[in-house]
Protein backbone atom coordinates (compact mmCIF):
# COMPACT_ATOMS: atom_id res chain seq x y z
CA UNK A 1 0.00 0.00 0.00
CA UNK A 2 1.62 3.40 -1.14
CA UNK A 3 -0.07 6.28 0.97
CA UNK A 4 0.07 10.25 -0.21
CA UNK A 5 -0.43 13.00 1.75
CA UNK A 6 -0.56 16.49 0.71
CA UNK A 7 0.73 18.90 3.56
CA UNK A 8 0.52 22.86 3.37
CA UNK A 9 1.81 25.16 6.33
CA UNK A 10 -0.77 28.16 7.34
CA UNK A 11 0.08 30.55 9.81
CA UNK A 12 -0.41 29.65 13.45
CA UNK A 13 -4.51 29.86 14.34
CA UNK A 14 -3.74 32.74 16.28
CA UNK A 15 -1.37 34.36 14.30
CA UNK A 16 -3.09 38.14 13.93
CA UNK A 17 -4.01 38.40 10.25
CA UNK A 18 -2.56 41.45 8.04
CA UNK A 19 -1.75 42.46 4.74
CA UNK A 20 1.52 44.27 3.07
CA UNK A 21 2.74 46.09 -0.06
CA UNK A 22 -0.86 47.80 -0.85
CA UNK A 23 -3.28 44.98 0.39
CA UNK A 24 -1.90 42.61 -1.94
CA UNK A 25 0.39 40.11 0.53
CA UNK A 26 -0.12 38.31 3.71
CA UNK A 27 2.13 39.74 6.63
CA UNK A 28 4.27 36.90 6.95
CA UNK A 29 7.01 38.84 9.24
CA UNK A 30 7.39 37.01 12.84
CA UNK A 31 4.45 34.49 11.87
CA UNK A 32 4.37 31.32 13.48
CA UNK A 33 3.95 28.26 10.40
CA UNK A 34 1.93 25.27 11.43
CA UNK A 35 0.69 21.92 9.19
CA UNK A 36 -2.58 22.50 8.33
CA UNK A 37 -4.50 21.18 11.32
CA UNK A 38 -6.76 19.21 8.92
CA UNK A 39 -3.63 17.38 7.01
CA UNK A 40 -1.64 16.99 10.44
CA UNK A 41 -4.10 15.70 12.85
CA UNK A 42 -6.32 13.96 10.37
CA UNK A 43 -4.64 13.25 6.55
CA UNK A 44 -1.28 12.39 8.21
CA UNK A 45 -2.41 10.31 11.70
CA UNK A 46 -4.79 8.23 9.84
CA UNK A 47 -2.05 7.27 7.28
CA UNK A 48 0.30 6.70 10.14
CA UNK A 49 -2.75 4.40 11.68
CA UNK A 50 -2.96 2.81 8.36
CA UNK A 51 0.73 1.76 8.41
CA UNK A 52 0.64 0.55 11.91
CA UNK A 53 -1.88 -1.91 11.00
CA UNK A 54 -0.02 -2.90 7.38
CA UNK A 55 4.17 -2.66 8.14
CA UNK A 56 3.84 -2.76 4.42
CA UNK A 57 2.65 0.52 3.82
CA UNK A 58 4.34 3.39 2.67
CA UNK A 59 3.97 7.18 3.79
CA UNK A 60 5.25 9.94 1.05
CA UNK A 61 4.26 13.66 1.86
CA UNK A 62 4.08 16.26 -0.61
CA UNK A 63 4.05 19.97 -0.20
CA UNK A 64 4.00 22.63 -3.17
CA UNK A 65 6.27 25.78 -1.37
CA UNK A 66 9.34 27.56 -0.87
CA UNK A 67 12.51 26.35 1.19
CA UNK A 68 10.57 27.94 4.38
CA UNK A 69 7.95 24.82 4.36
CA UNK A 70 10.92 22.53 4.85
CA UNK A 71 10.33 22.66 9.06
CA UNK A 72 6.90 21.72 8.63
CA UNK A 73 7.78 19.11 6.23
CA UNK A 74 10.25 17.81 9.16
CA UNK A 75 7.55 17.82 11.53
CA UNK A 76 5.34 16.08 9.65
CA UNK A 77 8.23 13.20 8.74
CA UNK A 78 8.95 13.21 13.00
CA UNK A 79 4.89 12.33 13.01
CA UNK A 80 5.24 9.57 10.56
CA UNK A 81 5.41 10.21 7.07
CA UNK A 82 8.92 8.06 5.34
CA UNK A 83 9.82 10.37 3.12
CA UNK A 84 8.95 13.54 1.44
CA UNK A 85 8.72 15.29 -1.84
CA UNK A 86 8.67 19.39 -1.78
CA UNK A 87 7.87 21.39 -5.28
CA UNK A 88 9.97 24.57 -5.10
CA UNK A 89 7.15 26.95 -6.20
CA UNK A 90 4.97 29.04 -4.46
CA UNK A 91 1.46 29.73 -5.78
CA UNK A 92 -1.96 30.65 -4.49
CA UNK A 93 -3.51 28.93 -7.56
CA UNK A 94 -5.63 25.86 -6.81
CA UNK A 95 -5.19 24.38 -10.20
CA UNK A 96 -1.08 25.18 -10.64
CA UNK A 97 -0.86 23.22 -6.87
CA UNK A 98 -3.54 20.48 -7.60
CA UNK A 99 -1.35 20.22 -11.40
CA UNK A 100 1.64 19.83 -9.08
CA UNK A 101 0.68 17.40 -6.77
CA UNK A 102 -0.84 15.15 -9.68
CA UNK A 103 2.40 15.11 -11.57
CA UNK A 104 4.09 13.65 -8.64
CA UNK A 105 1.25 11.34 -7.20
CA UNK A 106 1.67 10.31 -11.19
CA UNK A 107 4.51 8.86 -11.20
CA UNK A 108 4.39 7.34 -7.93
CA UNK A 109 1.19 4.90 -8.45
CA UNK A 110 -0.11 5.56 -5.43
CA UNK A 111 -3.49 3.85 -3.62
CA UNK A 112 -4.76 6.53 -1.82
CA UNK A 113 -3.80 10.37 -2.11
CA UNK A 114 -5.00 12.21 1.49
CA UNK A 115 -5.84 15.90 1.84
CA UNK A 116 -7.35 17.74 4.38
CA UNK A 117 -10.50 19.21 4.02
CA UNK A 118 -9.01 22.98 3.17
CA UNK A 119 -6.55 24.75 3.83
CA UNK A 120 -7.01 27.64 7.30
CA UNK A 121 -6.06 30.27 5.09
CA UNK A 122 -7.13 30.45 1.94
CA UNK A 123 -9.63 28.17 2.50
CA UNK A 124 -9.62 26.71 -0.91
CA UNK A 125 -11.44 23.08 -0.48
CA UNK A 126 -10.43 22.42 -3.79
CA UNK A 127 -7.02 20.66 -3.98
CA UNK A 128 -8.18 17.24 -3.73
CA UNK A 129 -11.24 16.99 -6.32
CA UNK A 130 -8.62 18.76 -8.60
CA UNK A 131 -6.43 16.35 -7.83
CA UNK A 132 -8.90 13.12 -8.48
CA UNK A 133 -9.95 14.71 -11.89
CA UNK A 134 -6.23 15.28 -13.01
CA UNK A 135 -5.70 11.62 -12.24
CA UNK A 136 -9.31 10.72 -13.45
CA UNK A 137 -9.68 8.99 -9.85
CA UNK A 138 -12.71 9.27 -7.65
CA UNK A 139 -13.11 11.50 -4.87
CA UNK A 140 -14.79 10.95 -1.38
CA UNK A 141 -14.48 14.46 0.21
CA UNK A 142 -15.18 15.78 3.67
CA UNK A 143 -14.23 11.96 4.74
CA UNK A 144 -14.72 11.61 9.03
CA UNK A 145 -13.92 7.84 8.67
CA UNK A 146 -11.72 5.78 6.50
CA UNK A 147 -10.92 1.79 6.58
CA UNK A 148 -9.67 -0.81 4.51
CA UNK A 149 -11.33 -3.86 3.22
CA UNK A 150 -9.23 -5.46 0.68
CA UNK A 151 -8.87 -3.20 -2.04
CA UNK A 152 -12.17 -1.43 -1.37
CA UNK A 153 -12.31 1.52 1.28
CA UNK A 154 -15.05 1.99 3.26
CA UNK A 155 -15.08 5.55 3.56
CA UNK A 156 -17.88 7.73 5.81
CA UNK A 157 -18.14 11.12 4.42
CA UNK A 158 -20.46 14.59 5.81
CA UNK A 159 -23.48 15.72 3.90
CA UNK A 160 -25.72 17.97 4.79
CA UNK A 161 -27.36 17.01 7.88
CA UNK A 162 -25.53 13.66 8.22
CA UNK A 163 -23.41 11.37 6.76
CA UNK A 164 -22.99 9.10 4.39
CA UNK A 165 -21.19 5.58 3.87
CA UNK A 166 -20.00 4.63 0.97
CA UNK A 167 -17.36 1.86 -0.64
CA UNK A 168 -14.65 2.44 -3.70
CA UNK A 169 -12.19 0.34 -5.20
CA UNK A 170 -8.60 1.75 -4.68
CA UNK A 171 -7.30 4.03 -6.10
CA UNK A 172 -9.08 7.20 -4.61
CA UNK A 173 -8.68 10.38 -3.44
CA UNK A 174 -9.86 11.55 -0.04
CA UNK A 175 -10.24 14.33 1.65
CA UNK A 176 -10.15 14.21 5.39
CA UNK A 177 -11.64 15.78 8.55
CA UNK A 178 -12.42 15.85 12.24
CA UNK A 179 -13.38 12.22 13.17
CA UNK A 180 -10.76 10.18 10.78
CA UNK A 181 -8.05 10.10 13.60
CA UNK A 182 -7.02 12.20 17.02
CA UNK A 183 -4.01 14.61 16.96
CA UNK A 184 -0.78 13.21 18.03
CA UNK A 185 2.44 14.77 19.14
CA UNK A 186 5.83 14.03 17.78
CA UNK A 187 8.23 12.28 19.89
CA UNK A 188 12.17 12.43 20.30
CA UNK A 189 12.43 9.29 18.59
CA UNK A 190 10.29 10.47 15.81
CA UNK A 191 12.39 14.16 15.45
CA UNK A 192 15.30 12.81 15.64
CA UNK A 193 14.46 10.09 13.02
CA UNK A 194 12.90 12.41 10.99
CA UNK A 195 16.15 14.08 10.50
CA UNK A 196 17.86 11.25 8.24
CA UNK A 197 14.25 10.71 6.20
CA UNK A 198 14.45 12.02 2.59
CA UNK A 199 13.41 14.95 1.69
CA UNK A 200 13.73 15.41 -2.02
CA UNK A 201 13.39 19.01 -3.44
CA UNK A 202 11.94 19.35 -7.21
CA UNK A 203 11.77 21.98 -9.44
CA UNK A 204 7.94 22.52 -10.27
CA UNK A 205 6.82 21.66 -13.94
CA UNK A 206 5.37 24.04 -16.04
CA UNK A 207 1.86 24.15 -15.37
CA UNK A 208 -1.05 27.21 -15.99
CA UNK A 209 -2.48 29.04 -13.46
CA UNK A 210 -6.39 30.06 -13.42
CA UNK A 211 -6.90 32.36 -10.99
CA UNK A 212 -4.52 35.45 -8.94
CA UNK A 213 -5.26 37.31 -5.86
CA UNK A 214 -5.97 41.53 -6.76
CA UNK A 215 -5.96 41.87 -3.41
CA UNK A 216 -6.98 41.52 0.68
CA UNK A 217 -9.12 43.36 2.94
CA UNK A 218 -10.30 43.36 6.47
CA UNK A 219 -13.82 42.80 7.47
CA UNK A 220 -15.59 46.07 9.09
CA UNK A 221 -14.56 46.47 12.55
CA UNK A 222 -17.85 45.36 14.86
CA UNK A 223 -19.67 48.29 16.05
CA UNK A 224 -19.27 47.14 19.87
CA UNK A 225 -21.03 44.79 22.18
CA UNK A 226 -24.35 46.30 23.01
CA UNK A 227 -24.44 44.61 27.01
CA UNK A 228 -28.00 43.99 28.80
CA UNK A 229 -28.40 43.74 32.40
CA UNK A 230 -28.58 40.08 34.08
CA UNK A 231 -31.59 41.37 35.81
CA UNK A 232 -33.10 42.11 32.46
CA UNK A 233 -33.28 39.22 29.65
CA UNK A 234 -36.56 40.55 28.26
CA UNK A 235 -34.89 43.61 26.69
CA UNK A 236 -32.01 40.77 25.09
CA UNK A 237 -35.02 39.62 23.24
CA UNK A 238 -37.07 42.62 22.93
CA UNK A 239 -33.87 43.86 20.72
CA UNK A 240 -33.01 40.70 18.97
CA UNK A 241 -37.07 41.11 17.96
CA UNK A 242 -37.43 44.49 17.41
CA UNK A 243 -33.73 46.19 16.52
CA UNK A 244 -31.76 43.34 15.34
CA UNK A 245 -35.27 41.65 13.75
CA UNK A 246 -33.49 38.08 13.77
CA UNK A 247 -35.89 35.97 15.83
CA UNK B 1 -23.68 32.93 -23.70
CA UNK B 2 -25.14 31.95 -20.31
CA UNK B 3 -24.43 31.81 -16.55
CA UNK B 4 -25.15 28.31 -15.44
CA UNK B 5 -26.12 27.45 -12.18
CA UNK B 6 -25.59 24.06 -10.17
CA UNK B 7 -29.31 23.68 -8.08
CA UNK B 8 -28.53 21.12 -5.09
CA UNK B 9 -30.80 19.04 -4.06
CA UNK B 10 -31.45 16.83 -1.06
CA UNK B 11 -33.86 14.21 -0.06
CA UNK B 12 -35.96 15.48 -3.34
CA UNK B 13 -36.10 18.76 -2.09
CA UNK B 14 -33.73 21.40 -3.76
CA UNK B 15 -31.59 23.04 -0.91
CA UNK B 16 -32.34 26.18 0.61
CA UNK B 17 -28.67 27.05 -0.08
CA UNK B 18 -29.45 26.57 -3.81
CA UNK B 19 -32.59 28.86 -3.98
CA UNK B 20 -29.65 31.72 -2.88
CA UNK B 21 -26.76 30.64 -5.95
CA UNK B 22 -30.09 30.36 -8.25
CA UNK B 23 -30.56 34.09 -7.12
CA UNK B 24 -26.76 35.35 -7.07
CA UNK B 25 -26.34 33.34 -10.47
CA UNK B 26 -29.39 35.31 -11.70
CA UNK B 27 -27.78 38.25 -10.91
CA UNK B 28 -24.37 37.72 -12.38
CA UNK B 29 -26.53 36.81 -15.49
CA UNK B 30 -28.26 40.22 -15.78
CA UNK B 31 -24.82 42.14 -14.68
CA UNK B 32 -22.92 40.53 -17.53
CA UNK B 33 -25.91 40.60 -20.11
CA UNK B 34 -26.82 36.97 -20.80
CA UNK B 35 -29.00 34.50 -19.66
CA UNK B 36 -29.35 32.52 -16.27
CA UNK B 37 -29.72 28.99 -16.82
CA UNK B 38 -30.10 26.35 -14.18
CA UNK B 39 -29.43 22.06 -13.95
CA UNK B 40 -30.93 19.83 -11.69
CA UNK B 41 -29.92 16.41 -11.15
CA UNK B 42 -32.40 13.30 -10.05
CA UNK B 43 -35.81 13.34 -9.64
CA UNK B 44 -37.39 15.94 -6.96
CA UNK B 45 -40.79 16.99 -6.08
CA UNK B 46 -40.07 20.93 -6.29
CA UNK B 47 -41.93 22.88 -9.39
CA UNK B 48 -38.89 23.93 -11.18
CA UNK B 49 -40.74 26.81 -12.88
CA UNK B 50 -40.95 28.60 -10.14
CA UNK B 51 -37.71 29.01 -10.15
CA UNK B 52 -38.45 31.96 -12.45
CA UNK B 53 -38.13 33.89 -9.37
CA UNK B 54 -34.74 34.08 -8.61
CA UNK B 55 -34.42 34.81 -12.40
CA UNK B 56 -33.36 32.03 -13.62
CA UNK B 57 -35.40 31.38 -17.26
CA UNK B 58 -34.46 27.57 -18.22
CA UNK B 59 -34.05 24.75 -15.67
CA UNK B 60 -32.55 21.78 -16.83
CA UNK B 61 -32.72 18.58 -15.69
CA UNK B 62 -31.84 14.67 -16.00
CA UNK B 63 -34.63 13.03 -14.22
CA UNK B 64 -33.17 9.75 -13.08
CA UNK B 65 -32.88 8.05 -9.49
CA UNK B 66 -29.38 7.37 -10.03
CA UNK B 67 -28.28 10.83 -9.51
CA UNK B 68 -30.18 11.03 -6.19
CA UNK B 69 -26.93 10.44 -4.63
CA UNK B 70 -24.00 12.58 -5.36
CA UNK B 71 -21.14 11.32 -7.03
CA UNK B 72 -18.79 13.88 -7.84
CA UNK B 73 -17.16 12.12 -11.28
CA UNK B 74 -20.61 11.35 -12.57
CA UNK B 75 -21.96 14.73 -11.69
CA UNK B 76 -19.04 16.50 -13.03
CA UNK B 77 -19.45 14.74 -16.66
CA UNK B 78 -23.11 15.69 -16.52
CA UNK B 79 -22.83 19.67 -16.08
CA UNK B 80 -19.96 19.88 -18.11
CA UNK B 81 -22.03 18.46 -20.83
CA UNK B 82 -24.72 20.74 -19.99
CA UNK B 83 -22.32 24.08 -19.70
CA UNK B 84 -20.66 23.01 -23.13
CA UNK B 85 -24.23 22.34 -24.92
CA UNK B 86 -25.52 26.29 -23.53
CA UNK B 87 -22.29 27.47 -23.76
CA UNK B 88 -22.19 29.24 -20.27
CA UNK B 89 -19.34 31.09 -19.57
CA UNK B 90 -19.97 31.18 -15.59
CA UNK B 91 -20.96 28.27 -14.06
CA UNK B 92 -22.38 28.79 -10.08
CA UNK B 93 -22.15 26.44 -7.26
CA UNK B 94 -23.44 26.64 -3.60
CA UNK B 95 -20.31 26.29 -1.09
CA UNK B 96 -21.40 23.43 0.23
CA UNK B 97 -20.96 19.99 1.18
CA UNK B 98 -21.39 18.93 -2.33
CA UNK B 99 -20.64 22.16 -4.13
CA UNK B 100 -16.92 20.99 -2.42
CA UNK B 101 -17.03 18.10 -4.07
CA UNK B 102 -18.30 18.77 -7.67
CA UNK B 103 -16.77 22.45 -8.74
CA UNK B 104 -13.08 21.07 -8.39
CA UNK B 105 -13.64 18.83 -10.81
CA UNK B 106 -15.30 20.66 -12.78
CA UNK B 107 -12.85 23.31 -12.88
CA UNK B 108 -10.35 21.07 -14.27
CA UNK B 109 -12.47 19.32 -16.65
CA UNK B 110 -13.31 22.91 -18.25
CA UNK B 111 -10.09 24.48 -17.78
CA UNK B 112 -12.01 27.27 -15.75
CA UNK B 113 -10.86 29.00 -12.49
CA UNK B 114 -12.81 28.44 -9.40
CA UNK B 115 -13.18 30.67 -6.54
CA UNK B 116 -14.90 28.91 -3.43
CA UNK B 117 -16.59 30.42 -0.82
CA UNK B 118 -17.39 34.19 -2.89
CA UNK B 119 -19.45 36.63 -0.37
CA UNK B 120 -20.58 39.13 -2.90
CA UNK B 121 -21.26 39.24 -6.70
CA UNK B 122 -18.13 39.35 -8.98
CA UNK B 123 -16.85 43.21 -9.85
CA UNK B 124 -16.63 42.97 -13.71
CA UNK B 125 -15.55 46.24 -14.58
CA UNK B 126 -12.24 45.16 -15.40
CA UNK B 127 -11.57 41.39 -15.49
CA UNK B 128 -13.71 39.37 -13.57
CA UNK B 129 -12.93 39.75 -9.46
CA UNK B 130 -14.62 37.57 -6.66
CA UNK B 131 -14.11 38.72 -3.20
CA UNK B 132 -14.16 35.41 -1.41
CA UNK B 133 -13.43 34.39 2.45
CA UNK B 134 -10.11 33.58 3.36
CA UNK B 135 -8.04 33.37 6.89
CA UNK B 136 -11.28 31.64 8.37
CA UNK B 137 -13.28 34.56 7.86
CA UNK B 138 -10.52 36.98 9.12
CA UNK B 139 -9.99 38.67 5.65
CA UNK B 140 -11.30 38.82 2.17
CA UNK B 141 -9.28 38.10 -0.75
CA UNK B 142 -10.31 39.71 -4.31
CA UNK B 143 -9.73 37.07 -6.70
CA UNK B 144 -9.64 37.60 -10.43
CA UNK B 145 -10.51 34.74 -12.60
CA UNK B 146 -8.32 34.81 -15.99
CA UNK B 147 -9.84 31.94 -17.96
CA UNK B 148 -12.60 32.43 -20.12
CA UNK B 149 -14.97 30.16 -18.26
CA UNK B 150 -15.42 31.16 -14.45
CA UNK B 151 -17.21 28.75 -11.38
CA UNK B 152 -17.83 30.18 -8.60
CA UNK B 153 -18.97 28.62 -5.27
CA UNK B 154 -21.40 30.74 -2.84
CA UNK B 155 -20.86 31.02 0.88
CA UNK B 156 -24.34 29.65 2.20
CA UNK B 157 -26.13 33.18 3.70
CA UNK B 158 -24.00 35.84 1.95
CA UNK B 159 -26.30 37.00 -0.65
CA UNK B 160 -30.35 38.64 0.16
CA UNK B 161 -32.46 37.21 -2.84
CA UNK B 162 -35.07 39.05 -4.21
CA UNK B 163 -37.56 37.70 -5.80
CA UNK B 164 -39.75 38.23 -8.60
CA UNK B 165 -43.06 35.91 -10.49
CA UNK B 166 -42.00 35.41 -13.38
CA UNK B 167 -41.95 31.57 -14.54
CA UNK B 168 -39.02 29.38 -15.72
CA UNK B 169 -39.08 26.74 -18.28
CA UNK B 170 -38.43 23.49 -17.90
CA UNK B 171 -36.52 20.95 -20.17
CA UNK B 172 -34.88 17.99 -19.87
CA UNK B 173 -31.15 17.75 -20.56
CA UNK B 174 -30.55 14.69 -23.00
CA UNK B 175 -27.04 13.12 -22.03
CA UNK B 176 -25.71 9.67 -20.86
CA UNK B 177 -25.28 8.95 -17.09
CA UNK B 178 -22.00 7.18 -16.27
CA UNK B 179 -21.62 4.84 -13.65
CA UNK B 180 -20.36 5.94 -10.22
CA UNK B 181 -17.61 4.64 -9.13
CA UNK B 182 -18.18 5.29 -5.43
CA UNK B 183 -20.72 3.46 -4.32
CA UNK B 184 -23.19 4.90 -1.28
CA UNK B 185 -24.21 1.92 0.90
CA UNK B 186 -26.41 4.04 3.88
CA UNK B 187 -27.10 7.63 4.90
CA UNK B 188 -27.88 8.63 8.45
CA UNK B 189 -29.46 12.15 8.83
CA UNK B 190 -30.56 13.71 11.59
CA UNK B 191 -33.96 14.37 11.29
CA UNK B 192 -36.49 17.19 11.88
CA UNK B 193 -33.95 19.41 12.18
CA UNK B 194 -32.40 21.76 9.38
CA UNK B 195 -28.57 20.94 9.08
CA UNK B 196 -26.35 23.41 10.62
CA UNK B 197 -25.16 24.78 7.87
CA UNK B 198 -28.00 26.16 6.77
CA UNK B 199 -29.53 26.87 9.55
CA UNK B 200 -30.56 30.92 10.00
CA UNK B 201 -30.77 31.19 14.07
CA UNK B 202 -27.91 28.64 15.72
CA UNK B 203 -28.04 27.97 19.81
CA UNK B 204 -24.85 27.07 21.00
CA UNK B 205 -23.15 25.69 23.65
CA UNK B 206 -19.55 25.82 25.36
CA UNK B 207 -17.55 24.51 28.08
CA UNK B 208 -19.38 27.07 30.66
CA UNK B 209 -22.47 24.62 30.93
CA UNK B 210 -20.86 22.46 33.01
CA UNK B 211 -22.07 18.90 31.76
CA UNK B 212 -24.68 17.38 28.99
CA UNK B 213 -27.43 17.54 31.67
CA UNK B 214 -27.63 21.38 31.59
CA UNK B 215 -28.29 21.34 27.75
CA UNK B 216 -31.88 21.40 28.00
CA UNK B 217 -31.14 25.28 28.24
CA UNK B 218 -29.81 25.64 24.58
CA UNK B 219 -32.71 22.48 23.33
CA UNK B 220 -34.92 24.46 24.92
CA UNK B 221 -34.19 27.90 23.16
CA UNK B 222 -33.41 26.25 20.35
CA UNK B 223 -36.31 24.35 19.61
CA UNK B 224 -38.80 27.75 20.28
CA UNK B 225 -36.64 29.61 17.95
CA UNK B 226 -36.88 26.95 15.67
CA UNK B 227 -32.93 27.30 15.37
CA UNK B 228 -30.55 24.25 15.06
CA UNK B 229 -28.07 23.45 18.11
CA UNK B 230 -23.89 23.76 17.80
CA UNK B 231 -21.47 23.67 20.34
CA UNK B 232 -17.41 24.43 20.74
CA UNK B 233 -14.71 21.85 20.30
CA UNK B 234 -14.13 20.71 23.73
CA UNK B 235 -17.40 20.34 24.12
CA UNK B 236 -17.84 17.81 21.31
CA UNK B 237 -14.40 16.31 22.15
CA UNK B 238 -15.77 15.23 25.91
CA UNK B 239 -18.76 13.76 24.21
CA UNK B 240 -21.36 16.11 25.65
CA UNK B 241 -22.34 16.33 21.91
CA UNK B 242 -21.88 15.05 19.05
CA UNK B 243 -19.39 15.64 16.54
CA UNK B 244 -21.60 17.24 14.10
CA UNK B 245 -22.47 20.52 16.29
CA UNK B 246 -18.91 21.50 16.64
CA UNK B 247 -18.19 24.57 15.10
CA UNK B 248 -15.14 26.64 14.37
CA UNK B 249 -11.61 26.23 12.91
CA UNK B 250 -11.59 23.02 12.76
CA UNK B 251 -15.44 22.19 12.73
CA UNK B 252 -17.57 23.76 10.25
CA UNK B 253 -17.88 27.10 9.32
CA UNK B 254 -21.14 28.68 9.78
CA UNK B 255 -23.20 31.90 8.87
CA UNK B 256 -26.15 32.43 10.42
CA UNK B 257 -28.17 35.11 10.71
CA UNK B 258 -28.04 34.83 14.55
CA UNK B 259 -25.53 32.98 16.67
CA UNK B 260 -26.30 32.51 20.42
CA UNK B 261 -23.35 31.77 22.50
CA UNK B 262 -23.86 30.12 25.79
CA UNK B 263 -20.74 29.93 28.20
CA UNK B 264 -18.49 29.89 25.18
CA UNK B 265 -15.33 31.80 25.80
CA UNK B 266 -14.65 33.16 22.02
CA UNK B 267 -10.88 31.49 21.94
CA UNK B 268 -9.72 32.80 17.98
CA UNK B 269 -9.89 29.25 16.84
CA UNK B 270 -13.70 29.33 18.02
CA UNK B 271 -14.91 32.63 16.14
CA UNK B 272 -13.27 31.82 12.97
CA UNK B 273 -15.91 29.40 12.17
CA UNK B 274 -18.63 31.81 13.65
CA UNK B 275 -17.61 35.54 12.75
CA UNK B 276 -19.32 35.33 9.48
CA UNK B 277 -22.87 35.28 11.30
CA UNK B 278 -24.86 38.81 11.20
CA UNK B 279 -25.74 38.88 14.98
CA UNK B 280 -23.68 37.70 17.64
CA UNK B 281 -25.02 37.32 21.02
CA UNK B 282 -23.13 35.89 24.02
CA UNK B 283 -24.13 34.98 27.78
CA UNK B 284 -20.90 34.71 29.99
CA UNK B 285 -20.13 35.40 33.53
CA UNK B 286 -16.93 36.73 32.54
CA UNK B 287 -16.97 39.97 31.37
CA UNK B 288 -13.81 39.86 30.00
CA UNK B 289 -14.24 36.64 27.89
CA UNK B 290 -13.07 37.73 24.10
CA UNK B 291 -16.25 36.34 22.69
CA UNK B 292 -17.84 40.26 24.02
CA UNK B 293 -15.13 41.57 21.67
CA UNK B 294 -17.22 39.61 18.22
CA UNK B 295 -20.54 40.25 19.89
CA UNK B 296 -23.33 42.25 19.02
CA UNK B 297 -25.32 41.46 22.01
CA UNK B 298 -24.28 40.03 25.03
CA UNK B 299 -25.61 39.31 29.08
CA UNK B 300 -22.52 39.50 31.25
CA UNK B 301 -24.22 36.55 33.60
CA UNK B 302 -24.46 33.09 35.29
CA UNK B 303 -26.18 31.02 32.28
CA UNK B 304 -28.20 28.80 34.27
CA UNK B 305 -30.05 32.09 36.26
CA UNK B 306 -29.98 34.09 32.63
CA UNK B 307 -31.10 31.05 30.69
CA UNK B 308 -34.22 30.22 31.83
CA UNK B 309 -35.22 33.95 32.11
CA UNK B 310 -34.51 34.69 28.03
CA UNK B 311 -36.45 31.22 27.49
CA UNK B 312 -39.47 32.45 29.04
CA UNK B 313 -39.26 35.96 27.47
CA UNK B 314 -38.78 34.57 24.46
CA UNK B 315 -42.01 32.35 25.20
CA UNK B 316 -43.67 35.68 26.42
CA UNK B 317 -43.08 37.03 22.91
CA UNK B 318 -44.25 33.88 20.87
CA UNK B 319 -47.55 34.25 23.21
CA UNK B 320 -46.42 30.73 24.39
CA UNK B 321 -46.98 30.72 28.11
C1 LIG C 1 -5.49 24.46 16.14
C2 LIG C 1 -6.68 24.63 17.03
C3 LIG C 1 -7.96 24.50 16.47
C4 LIG C 1 -9.10 24.68 17.27
N1 LIG C 1 -10.33 24.58 16.68
C5 LIG C 1 -11.43 24.87 17.42
C6 LIG C 1 -12.73 24.85 16.83
O1 LIG C 1 -12.90 24.54 15.65
N2 LIG C 1 -13.80 25.17 17.60
C7 LIG C 1 -13.69 25.50 18.93
O2 LIG C 1 -14.71 25.80 19.57
N3 LIG C 1 -12.47 25.48 19.52
C8 LIG C 1 -11.35 25.17 18.81
N4 LIG C 1 -10.13 25.16 19.42
C9 LIG C 1 -10.09 25.28 20.89
C10 LIG C 1 -10.17 26.72 21.37
O3 LIG C 1 -8.87 27.26 21.41
C11 LIG C 1 -10.79 26.79 22.78
O4 LIG C 1 -10.04 25.99 23.65
C12 LIG C 1 -12.25 26.35 22.85
O5 LIG C 1 -13.01 27.02 21.87
C13 LIG C 1 -12.82 26.66 24.22
O6 LIG C 1 -14.13 26.14 24.35
P1 LIG C 1 -15.17 26.79 25.38
O7 LIG C 1 -15.29 28.23 25.11
O8 LIG C 1 -16.41 25.95 25.32
O9 LIG C 1 -14.52 26.48 26.79
P2 LIG C 1 -13.70 27.44 27.79
O10 LIG C 1 -12.57 28.10 27.13
O11 LIG C 1 -13.46 26.60 28.99
O12 LIG C 1 -14.73 28.59 28.15
C14 LIG C 1 -15.87 28.42 28.92
C15 LIG C 1 -16.52 29.77 29.06
O13 LIG C 1 -17.72 29.66 29.80
C16 LIG C 1 -17.81 30.71 30.73
N5 LIG C 1 -18.64 30.23 31.84
C17 LIG C 1 -18.30 29.37 32.83
N6 LIG C 1 -19.35 29.15 33.64
C18 LIG C 1 -20.37 29.90 33.17
C19 LIG C 1 -21.70 30.13 33.61
N7 LIG C 1 -22.20 29.50 34.68
N8 LIG C 1 -22.46 30.97 32.89
C20 LIG C 1 -21.97 31.62 31.80
N9 LIG C 1 -20.72 31.45 31.36
C21 LIG C 1 -19.92 30.59 32.03
C22 LIG C 1 -16.40 31.03 31.13
O14 LIG C 1 -16.30 32.38 31.57
C23 LIG C 1 -15.64 30.80 29.81
O15 LIG C 1 -15.57 31.97 29.04
C24 LIG C 1 -8.97 24.96 18.65
C25 LIG C 1 -7.69 25.07 19.21
C26 LIG C 1 -6.56 24.90 18.42
C27 LIG C 1 -5.21 25.04 19.04
N1 LIG D 1 0.78 23.99 -1.25
C1 LIG D 1 0.29 22.77 -0.98
N2 LIG D 1 1.08 21.69 -0.99
C2 LIG D 1 0.59 20.45 -0.73
N3 LIG D 1 -0.68 20.21 -0.44
C3 LIG D 1 -1.53 21.26 -0.42
C4 LIG D 1 -1.10 22.59 -0.70
N4 LIG D 1 -2.17 23.40 -0.59
C5 LIG D 1 -3.22 22.62 -0.26
N5 LIG D 1 -2.84 21.32 -0.15
C6 LIG D 1 -3.67 20.17 0.24
O1 LIG D 1 -4.99 20.35 -0.23
C7 LIG D 1 -5.90 20.46 0.88
C8 LIG D 1 -7.01 21.43 0.55
O2 LIG D 1 -6.46 22.69 0.30
P1 LIG D 1 -7.28 23.88 -0.35
O3 LIG D 1 -8.02 23.33 -1.51
O4 LIG D 1 -6.25 24.89 -0.73
O5 LIG D 1 -8.19 24.38 0.76
C9 LIG D 1 -5.03 20.83 2.06
O6 LIG D 1 -5.64 20.45 3.28
C10 LIG D 1 -3.75 20.05 1.75
O7 LIG D 1 -3.89 18.70 2.11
Amino acid sequence: MKILVCISKTPDTTAKIAFADNNTKFAADGVQWIINPYDEWYALVRAIELKEADAATAIHLVTVGLADTDPIIRKALALGGDEAIRINADSHDSYYIASQIASIAKEGNYDLVFTGKETIDYNGSSIGGMVAELLDLPYVSLATKFTLEGTNAIIIREIEGGEETCKVQLPVVVSCQKGMAEQRIPNMKGIMGARSKPLKVVEPAAMDTFTSIASFDLPPAKAGVKLVSADNPEELVRLLHEEAKVI
Amino acid sequence: MSVLIFLDQADNNIKKSSFEAAGYGAAIAKQIGVAAEAIVLGTVNDDLTTLGQYGVTKVHTVKNDALNNVDAQVFTKIIADAATAIGATVIVFSNNFNGKAIAPRLSVRLKAGLVSGAVALPDTTSGFIVKKNVFSGKAFANVSINTAIKIISLNPNSFSVATTSAMAEVIEFATTITDAKVKVTSTDKVVGEVPLSEAEIVVSGGRGLKGPENWGLVTELAKLLGATTACSRPVADIGWRPHHEHVGQTGLAIAPNLYFAIGISGAIQHLAGVNRSKTIVVINKDSEAPFFKAADYGIVGDAFEVMPKIIDAVKKMKGIS
